[in-house]
């Protein structure tokens, strides 16, 4: 009885998410309509003859109606066919490829440092609460996600790549890198999104456990002789999981689409400055697709928290 | 330039003749100090090249929309490193303008400059082992005046007729006659490609110095040296890598900690800061480029002559250099021209900031009330605080400027050429005429001064086909002095190119005809390295 309560609820969930995400096409696609400027001018820029122009609007198909634009797109991106762009006739399915796997690599980087550090601070900073430790580890934390992320950016790159020349200020990677060099290549990159992102995942466990802390059984467990470590990972923790993987999965979306100031000062060839690029040349079958991407990565790690967050809480498992 | 300054530059690095002498002659001879600077330097930077090396470069300029398809370039990644792997018929001398052969030999005019025929050089091969020949040029300038083309060269060969083979030779019989042909085919979009480029337009096969290794665009352009190429004097390291750096403190860290040997567009603000680094060198240009406001002559308030000349005395220019390029720039007189380009016309009055003048013909304007001036970040660097140091340099002659600031999205599609008032920026053309042509005459593409002036457009029209150069620079002096006195063109200042480089970056030719040495720090410069 149970076990089937929780696959209807994963699988309302999921259908959410699909439901969610054609909702958010169709949006997506209203939005590119409304970007003022027109695709052909963005492309030939000011040095465009109005003939030019007119043999380009022409050759775009840019003439037709928007509602058969936009089923004609959704058609192709289900049958996994994201079109050209208008800008250069590459395949776009193609150039996503490459540029989605940088991001997804800088984002696997910073989360594989960022959330074992947050969450380890968190606990520690519950464990010494309103001592010298915690102080110390939310005031850093506060401090580093107050500074704006290109500030970090560029002291990092003051310090590490042109003062000390350990790392470089360029971040370029490239297919003939090997592993070493690209994670050299990435080092400051991953660090200024590690310090975006830790203080945000550190407060919120450090906060959803200390709330945990207040119930009746933690009194109990302390009461029953544990050690105050023990009680967090044996009793607090496991019931402040969900809020954790909540933020957790929101700061890990915003490694893989909010990252685009990174990428331009460090020289990232990564999905956000490809949408800029793409964005500031109207080329709108890239807008969409790299839109409907981020919405993808945003809604399924969210239905993931969510997922978990079922999972590991009983009275979501068995509602009355 | 003048065989005189060629002399006495020789005399100066010989150490016969100091720098202030120097700068004395050369404005004896009527050459301004920035551009006598300009031809010092490049004499002094007549070295022995050292061979190979690895260059890199970080650009501005570059987007991941980038093709190699020559005519589609538009931002400085692409043409930078097209240079390297393609080549133009003609190359303008960066001393005096004029046109030097590359892949033509030599050319010649009929008496009315309507036919020309040009000599293509012989034995060269593009880098996929093909000769080049007389056809591939045809076809090559075939397709960009081809008005079905998106090329951004269609304007710059409207005039041509046909294009032809006769043997050796190519053909170009144009519509009426034109002195400045050469000139034209310099633009840096006629690269050369085997057949035109017409089956494959973004190969990337040319006949330069570098054959293109890697083409990642957005995000690095790599190229490397080509074994058959055919002259010395260019192409001296091994592989240029040209990497996409937007980002103006990326692009300066890169520098400085040695990563690249070259970038682009230096902010005018920095500029004193990277100086003090040791190791960078700055190259400052005289260019041809320019940032104006421009007022539509036909729309109201601006189609009265008197405001129009009101507000041209309420601009402060020296003021505006100052402030808004700490100094990296020269004095515009309200004409595009400057003494970059071949027959400069010399001795116009350099207007200058005078409120007194400016209320007088404001008040015989009889116009009253705010002027909206539209601005924007994107109009050229600087530009919104030069709208308002405008403003404030205008309310001393009781005229009240409103400034407007408007989204840098869509200036170009919704502000420029469209609003009566707005600030803008001109990059340089080859020629004065190409000048004018694009942006002045009554038929312009761009004329986004709104100025319709027939006997002005019978003077451009006149001087194209003159081969006189003494009747062709009398009759640009009257062309500059009708835009000058009663244009929609406020000119403060021509800005520098400010490009910098390492130390052992060698041989930096400085060039006004467009930024990074032209396009060609690539293949120019060597690595002394030790």
């Amino acid at each position: 009885m149970g076990s089937s309560r929780i696959l209807i609820l994963i699988a309302q969930r999921i259908a959410m998410g699909v439901l969610l995400l054609f909702a958010v096409s169709a949006l997506i696609f209203a939005g590119t309509q409304i970007l003022p400027g027109d695709v052909a001018q963005s492309i030939l820029g000011q040095a465009a003859t109005p003939q030019a122009l007119a043999n380009l609007r022409e050759e775009l198909g840019l003439n037709d109606p928007a509602i058969v634009r936009y089923f004609r797109w959704l058609g192709g991106v289900l049958t996994g066919d994201l079109g050209t762009a208008l800008s250069n006739g590459r395949d776009i399915a193609s150039s996503l490829e490459d540029r989605l796997g940088n991001t997804l690599f800088l984002a696997a980087i910073a989360a594989i440092v960022s959330v074992p550090l947050a969450i380890l601070l968190g606990l520690l900073a519950v464990r010494y609460r309103n001592g010298a430790i915690d102080k110390i580890i939310s005031g850093l934390a506060l401090a580093s996600t107050s500074l704006p992320e290109f500030f970090i950016g560029y002291v990092l790159m003051l310090f590490f790549a042109v003062k000390l020349q350990w790392f470089p200020s360029v971040s370029t990677v490239y297919d003939t890198m090997s592993f070493v060099e690209k994670l050299r290549a990435v080092a400051l990159p991953a660090t200024a999104l590690t310090f975006v992102v830790l203080a945000h995942m550190m407060r919120m466990t450090r906060a959803a456990i200390l709330n945990v802390m207040q119930s009746a059984y933690i009194e109990t467990a302390e009461l029953k002789g544990l050690s105050p470590f023990q009680i967090i990972r044996r009793h607090a923790f496991p019931n402040a999981v969900a809020p954790i993987v909540n933020v957790v999965m929101l700061n890990l979306a915003y490694l893989v689409v909010g990252v685009v100031v990174i990428e331009v000062i460090f020289v990232y060839p990564g999905l956000g400055q490809y949408l800029v690029d793409h964005v500031t040349k109207r080329d709108v079958p890239v807008v969409q697709a790299v839109g409907l991407i981020f919405a993808a990565v945003y809604i399924g790690l969210n239905m993931i928290a969510d997922i978990v967050a079922i999972l590991a809480n009983p009275r979501l498992r068995n509602p009355r | 330039m003048s065989d005189e300054l060629a002399y006495l530059g020789r005399r100066v690095v010989a150490g016969k003749m100091s720098r202030r002498d120097f700068l004395g002659r050369a404005a004896a001879l009527g050459v301004a100090a920035p551009f006598a600077n300009m031809i010092l330097a490049n004499t002094a930077g007549a070295q022995t090249p050292k061979k190979g090396g690895a260059l890199k470069m970080g650009l501005v300029g570059g987007e991941s929309t980038n093709s190699l398809d020559p005519a589609l370039w538009l931002t400085q990644v692409p043409q930078n490193f097209g240079s390297t792997w393609g080549e133009l018929l003609v190359v303008q001398s960066p001393e005096d303008g004029s046109p030097q052969p590359v892949l033509a030999e030599s050319w010649e005019a009929s008496d009315d400059a309507a036919e020309w025929h040009f000599k293509i050089r012989k034995g060269i091969t593009f880098h996929n082992g093909k000769d080049l020949t007389p056809d591939d040029v045809v076809q090559t300038i075939t397709r960009h005046a081809d008005e079905a083309t998106k090329s951004a060269a269609l304007g710059v060969l409207g005039d041509i007729d046909t294009v032809t083979t006769d043997g050796d030779y190519v053909v170009f019989k144009l519509k009426r006659g034109n002195a400045d042909l050469p000139l034209l085919l310099t633009d840096y979009h006629l690269v050369i490609q085997p057949n035109g480029g017409r089956d494959k337009p973004d190969e990337g096969i040319g006949t330069g110095p570098y054959k293109v290794e890697v083409n990642e665009p957005g995000v690095r352009h790599m190229s490397v040296k080509y074994d058959g190429y055919w002259r010395d004097d260019v192409g001296h390291v091994d592989s240029v890598e040209v990497i996409v750096m937007n980002d103006n403190t990326a692009r300066m860290s890169a520098l400085q900690s040695g990563q690249v040997h070259i970038i682009n567009r230096v902010e005018p603000k920095t500029v004193s800061l990277l100086e003090r680094v040791q190791g960078v060198v700055i190259e400052a240009v005289p260019s041809k480029g320019h940032y104006v406001f421009i007022m539509h002559c036909n729309t109201a308030p601006f189609d009265n002559a008197d405001l129009r000349m009101a507000l041209k005395y309420a601009v402060d220019r020296q003021q505006m250099i100052d402030q808004i390029l700490l100094g990296h720039a020269s004095l515009g007189n309200d004409f595009p021209i400057n003494q970059s380009y071949a027959l400069f016309p010399e001795g116009i009055e350099q207007r200058a900031y005078d409120p007194e003048k400016a209320a007088f013909h404001y008040k015989k304007s009889g116009h009253s009330g705010p002027i909206l001036l539209r601005t924007s970040e994107v109009a050229f660097p600087g530009a919104v605080d030069a709208a308002q140091l405008f403003q404030q340099q205008a309310q001393a002659a009781g005229i009240q400027i409103d400034v407007q600031r408007e989204p840098g999205d869509g200036y170009w599609t919704e502000v420029w050429n469209k609003q009566p008032f707005c600030a803008s920026y001109w990059g340089g053309r080859p020629t004065q005429d190409s000048m004018y042509s694009t942006a002045y005459i009554t038929d312009a593409d761009w004329n986004d001064t709104r100025f319709f002036n027939e006997g002005f457009d019978k003077i451009i029209l006149e001087a194209r086909a003159e081969l006189d150069d003494a009747k062709r620079a009398e009759l640009y002096r009257e062309a500059a002095t009708m835009v000058r006195d009663d244009g929609g063109l406020i000119l403060p200042m021509f800005n520098d190119f400010l490009d910098a480089h390492r130390e052992e970056v060698k041989g930096w030719v400085k060039d006004p005809n467009h930024e990074t040495s032209n396009l060609r720090a690539a293949i120019r410069v060597w690595l002394d390295q030790a």
